[in-house]
């Protein structure tokens, strides 16, 4: 089960020349700045580009030499950045034009995607009359409806406000959990990649820079593409404990046990956490006098320059999970930080990301 | 009133320009639609002169044009000469001859605002309807044309009223048969040059008022798909 992707493809002043060997299932991001040539890959997936190369998804052959399967033959679904419905149809005609041609019929039945997606009320309506929200959850479900094997979204949050893209997000979400087609998403927000992707590729100028599963690859620190202030780890945790006076959550993770604000997650239920370089701080002794909930022994594996020369990025390591932590250049001396030296690392902020 | 013989005269050129409109129209639609769906998709060097051919007739003269289609369609011409040997024998002075003219002469006038239309939807919903297995036919019909509709339809309408209006290519071209190359622009010539401006009058009014309905149905139903 795997998606094999090698495409070679020149434009004046672009080039694309990538080889990936993807996972056959769950959510791969194409992550980087706009012009680095992820939205044009996934075009050459769903051959909207003709590329030289080779494409073969879970073993079929979409691309090869003296092979190109046209677009409408690839069993694809694209949701495109600007939602494309056809103006001249209404929402449940929308639905219905990948459907009909679709050559398998859906395996999760068509009344669960349009239930998944909220849409048992927009049916009638025409495109111009929804939301831009709206608009983007009919083309996923469109998409969905076609019976694909691989979902291929472009940035399907990128021309949505803030509130719109909460009120997706959530969307996405259960379709992550609950699809089981691959799924390529290319995004360049490290916010949206840390909540819904399982394995991350990172582009940079046409070429793919570093991929990998998607907490090894963010707690990285060797990687040319600079995240900034989205500098972070993303890990998995479970909920342990529901704190009803203070309206805190304890989670416990391969490395210790925090306490998070409590946003409703049942005990026993499996959360993403994200914990953002910026929020952490390092300290060579334990205080228990300072605000700061979560404390926790941690290794420094690693430091890396960070854009700024006042700054810097260490890596460590708590139990069985990574953690980054931006510190300036002049502390990391006065701490005396390097590789494999024992430290408490102090966490200002956690969030739970879904 | 004119007289019975030439009411019936006026009547037949009325039905003959119809009967000549709706058939240049039709053809119109029929071979305009892919030369514009080419002209508005192409990268071809070949856009910017198969354009320039298909606008000739907006800044010719009608009578060049005329001119023209009547030596290639006349017995040394290469249409003429097809066509005799198809056996169809010489187009110019039948009614035929005049639908071939009209095609030619109304032709930017239909491909036009058609080519606009499909150059409006441009390629995104076509690679949509692609990534929903629609092929490229099955695209063309069941998203290009409907979404296409308002460019048909003033096509359409300004394809037949254009054809209607022809006078110049007419004459060079059909001359002056009564129900088979006299329509209503020559009748009006007729009427005038035998100064029998009553009868000239009941034609060149009934196309004023016909033009401007067809103007004004164009401009409200052009308008409201605008909204």
């Amino acid at each position: 089960m795997s998606i094999a992707a090698q495409f070679k493809l020149a434009w004046p002043g672009f080039s694309l020349d990538v080889d990936l060997d993807l996972p056959g299932r769950g959510v791969t991001a194409l992550f980087g700045q706009s012009g680095c040539g992820k939205t044009t890959l996934l075009r050459c997936i769903a051959g909207l580009e003709r590329g030289a190369g080779r494409l073969a998804i879970n073993g079929e052959t979409w691309q090869d030499a003296g092979v190109f399967l046209p677009t409408h033959r690839r069993p694809l679904g694209y949701v495109f950045q600007d939602a494309r419905l056809f103006a001249h149809l209404d929402v449940g005609r929308n639905l219905d034009y990948g459907r009909r041609r679709a050559a398998s019929v859906n395996s999760r039945g068509d009344a669960a995607i349009i239930e998944l997606l909220g849409l048992g009320l927009l049916l009638e309506r025409l495109p111009e009359r929804l939301s831009g929200g709206e608009q983007q959850r009919v083309a996923i479900a469109r998409a969905l409806l076609s019976a694909p094997r691989l979902l291929l979204l472009d940035e399907p949050l990128a021309a949505l406000d803030h509130a719109r893209k909460q009120e997706i997000l959530p969307y996405l979400e259960r379709l992550r959990d609950e699809l089981d087609i691959p799924v390529i998403y290319v995004s360049h927000a490290a916010d949206e990649v840390a909540r819904l992707a399982d394995h991350l590729v990172v582009m940079e100028g046409g070429r793919v820079a570093a991929q990998g599963p998607l907490a090894e690859t963010l707690a990285r620190i060797d990687l040319p593409i600079r995240l900034g202030e989205d500098a972070g780890a993303v890990f998995a945790a479970t909920v342990v404990e529901r704190d009803a006076e203070w309206h805190l959550a304890r989670v416990e993770f391969d490395g210790g046990e925090l306490w998070v604000r409590d946003s409703g997650v049942a005990v026993g239920r499996q959360v993403r956490v994200r914990i953002l370089a910026r929020d952490v701080s390092l300290a060579n002794s334990r205080h228990d006098d300072v605000s700061i909930m979560n404390l926790l022994p941690a290794t420094v594996l690693a430091h890396a320059a960070e854009d700024h020369p006042s700054a810097i990025l260490v890596q460590l390591r708590v139990g069985g999970t990574k953690l980054l932590a931006r510190l300036t250049r002049r502390s990391a001396q006065r701490l005396d930080l390097a590789p494999g030296r024992e430290v408490w690392v102090q966490i200002k902020a956690v969030a739970l990301i879904g | 009133m004119p007289s019975l013989p030439n009411l019936t005269a006026d009547l037949g050129a009325v039905w003959l320009t119809f009967r000549l409109a709706t058939v240049t129209t039709a053809l119109l639609l029929l071979i305009g639609t892919p030369i514009a769906w080419w002209l508005a998709r192409t990268r071809s060097w070949w856009k910017g002169p198969v354009g320039a051919v298909v606008a000739l007739p907006i800044v010719l003269p009608p009578t060049v044009i005329g001119f023209y289609l009547l030596l290639l369609m006349g017995p040394d011409g290469a249409v003429g000469r097809f066509t005799v040997w198809a056996g169809i024998g010489l187009l110019p002075f039948t009614f035929w001859g005049l639908v071939v003219a009209s095609v030619f002469y109304s032709m930017p006038f239909v491909v036009q605002p058609i080519q606009n239309a499909f150059e409006a939807i441009g390629e995104r919903p076509l690679e949509a309807a692609a990534t929903l297995r629609a092929a490229p036919l099955d695209a063309f019909f069941s998203v290009a044309l409907p979404l296409a509709k308002p460019g048909f339809l003033t096509a359409t309408i300004l394809g037949f009223a254009h054809t209607v209006g022809e006078f110049g290519v007419v004459l060079m071209i059909g001359g002056n048969i009564p129900d088979q190359t006299r329509v209503v622009s020559v009748q009006i010539y007729d009427h005038v040059e035998a100064l029998e401006y009553a009868q000239a009058h009941w034609l060149a009014g009934g196309m004023v008022a016909f033009s401007f309905l067809v103007l004004l149905a164009l401009y409200t139903l052009t308008g409201r798909k605008a909204r």
